[in-house]
């Protein structure tokens, strides 16, 4: 009884209410923790995983042999290989696809990877205007390893001891 | 026939000076809003547009004039353009008699606390004739709990009104605030604390605002009974919420908190300057923190349960006000004066402020 007319005066005098205004009055004055997102930017970890590329060796020679054990680990399905013999004998892709629609970014690609081929670099900052843009063909793919080529050995090297 | 011309356009004129800062008010309301939100969730809110997001509104505005009304087919048309008007007239003419100083004032009529009453209840019509016209289950929810919800609150909040009328013995908005006059201990919200309260509470639930905001529940009804209107015509709906939100910190300034009275009349020394003159620098002062008291609820409190807002307009708001007028009537019949009444309530609320706070702490 007692109980029962304290919680009536109690939810009355509005304290609890007060209590939450004064909360969130006191954080109108907090220090905002806002980026603003493209002239300031949130550090990155070496592993970030963003946009596929493949990569070559020094001397120019793509390292994809065409193993398709990316393919295999693929969870979404997003790569499709096709493979033929090169004429000095090697095995090559000749066809790499990587449907960026269907990828999920998980990075099992690059740690089935035998040969350091295919990796998620830290570029992340791309868009698709027209429909089927977003299949990432080999072409494409090598065009982003030689553009990143330098931040991704990086990267693998700063990493190469957890490895 | 000059004279009437000339008359007309004078009164025009007056509109024009209410309407123009009203709207330029409702716009950056929102942008306030955004931007108090923002601050209180920690975030810096809108800050894109313009100098520190100071074009914000404008680029709304311009948005949705820009946009297609679209007219769902089997809306009933006449009623569906016609409702976003209902909904804006009323909460537009209400400003028509609402006093901005001693001598600013657009009509100084005799009922004129009456004509406030009637012309914020009209605005449910637009709600309703909106939720119905747009033929659409969610809009026809949402119409009905926020008409519910409204006439809920009316009653409560034409009660808190008996006692400011009571107190001052007039319905006369511009006669209410002179009988508040003499300074803050005057000014009838101490007296009429509960009523106050009330008042308060029951104009923010009538504006359909956070934590009252059930009738446009994200989660259960869409946007309740706009989610069929696009372009201008929601942007219509938009203006007269926040032109009521405006009207009533207005309203609550003017019959609680003495309109454009200063707080320091009749202190000895600072009474004495220019702080003890009345203005409407005091008015719109004391309007604005209203509003900020609107915006500070909807960042602090969650959505009340429907029924949980029906219990309280109807089983507590509608008993403390019928309690507290009995009270003001034993006052008045007593002779005893309201600056008495008033140190007493909040007294007793200060009184049981401590009590409580002492007690917690030896419990706890």
């Amino acid at each position: 009884m007692i109980k029962t007319l304290r919680n009536a005066f109690h939810s009355l005098f509005l304290l609890e209410l007060i209590k939450g205004l004064r909360l969130t009055g006191r954080y109108m004055f907090a220090k905002k923790i806002t980026v603003q997102y493209p002239e300031q930017k949130t550090p990155m970890s070496p592993r970030f995983r963003g946009i596929h590329a493949l990569r070559r060796y020094p001397n120019g020679e793509e390292r994809c042999i065409a193993c398709k054990l990316c393919e295999a680990v693929c969870p979404a399905l997003a790569i499709t290989i096709d493979s033929e013999e090169r004429e000095d004998g090697s095995r090559r892709t000749t066809r790499y696809d990587i449907d960026l629609f269907k990828c999920i970014f998980c990075g099992f690609c690059e740690e089935a990877c035998p040969v350091d081929s295919i990796v998620e670099t830290r570029h992340f900052e791309y868009h698709f205007e027209e429909r089927g843009e977003q299949i990432m063909t080999k072409d494409k793919l090598l065009a982003l390893g030689d553009r990143f080529e330098s931040q991704i050995a990086e990267d693998r090297a700063a990493d190469a001891a957890y490895r | 026939m000059m004279e009437l011309i000339l008359y007309m356009v004078i009164i025009l004129l007056k509109v024009m000076a209410i309407v123009v800062p009203l709207m330029l008010g409702v716009a950056y309301l929102t942008y306030a809003e955004r931007k108090l939100i923002g601050y209180m969730q920690v975030r810096v809110g809108p800050n894109r547009v313009g100098p520190k997001g100071w074009l914000q509104p404008i680029a709304d505005a311009l948005k949705l004039l820009m946009k297609e009304i679209v007219i769902p087919t089997k809306a009933n048309k006449f009623l569906f353009i016609i409702a976003p008007m209902l909904s804006i007239g009323p909460s537009l003419a209400a400003w028509a008699v609402v006093p901005f100083s001693e001598e600013l004032v657009l009509s100084n009529i005799d009922a004129s606390l009456l004509y406030v009453l009637a012309m914020t209840s009209l605005g449910v019509y637009g709600v309703i004739v909106a939720g119905w016209a747009s033929n659409s289950k969610y809009a026809f929810l949402g119409a009905m709990r926020s008409a519910a919800q409204i006439v809920a609150y009316e009653i409560a909040m034409g009660f808190a009104l008996v006692g400011v009328l009571m107190a001052a013995s007039s319905i006369n908005l511009h006669e209410i605030v002179m009988q508040q006059s003499g300074g803050l201990w005057h000014w009838y919200w101490m007296p009429l604390f509960p009523l106050f309260l009330v008042y308060f509470i029951s104009g923010v639930a009538e504006t359909n605002r956070a934590p009252f905001d059930v009738a446009e529940g994200e989660s259960e009804i869409v946007a309740g009974f706009h989610v069929e209107y696009s372009g201008m015509t929601f942007a219509v709906f938009f203006l007269a919420e926040y032109a009521n939100i405006i009207l009533i910190s207005v309203l609550t300034a003017l019959m609680f908190m003495g309109g454009w009275l200063s707080p320091f009349q009749g202190i000895p020394v600072i009474g004495d300057t220019f702080l003890g003159e009345s203005s409407i620098v005091w008015f719109l002062a004391k309007s604005a923190f209203f509003a900020f008291v609107f915006l500070w609820f909807r960042a602090t409190f969650p959505r009340y349960r429907y029924d949980q807002i029906m219990r309280l307009g109807w089983k507590v708001f509608i008993p403390i006000t019928i309690i507290w007028i009995l009270v003001l009537g034993v006052v008045i019949a007593a002779k005893v004066s309201y600056v008495t009444l008033g140190v007493w309530t909040i007294g007793i609320a200060a009184a049981y402020m401590l009590f409580n706070k002492i007690t917690t702490k030896a419990g706890a």
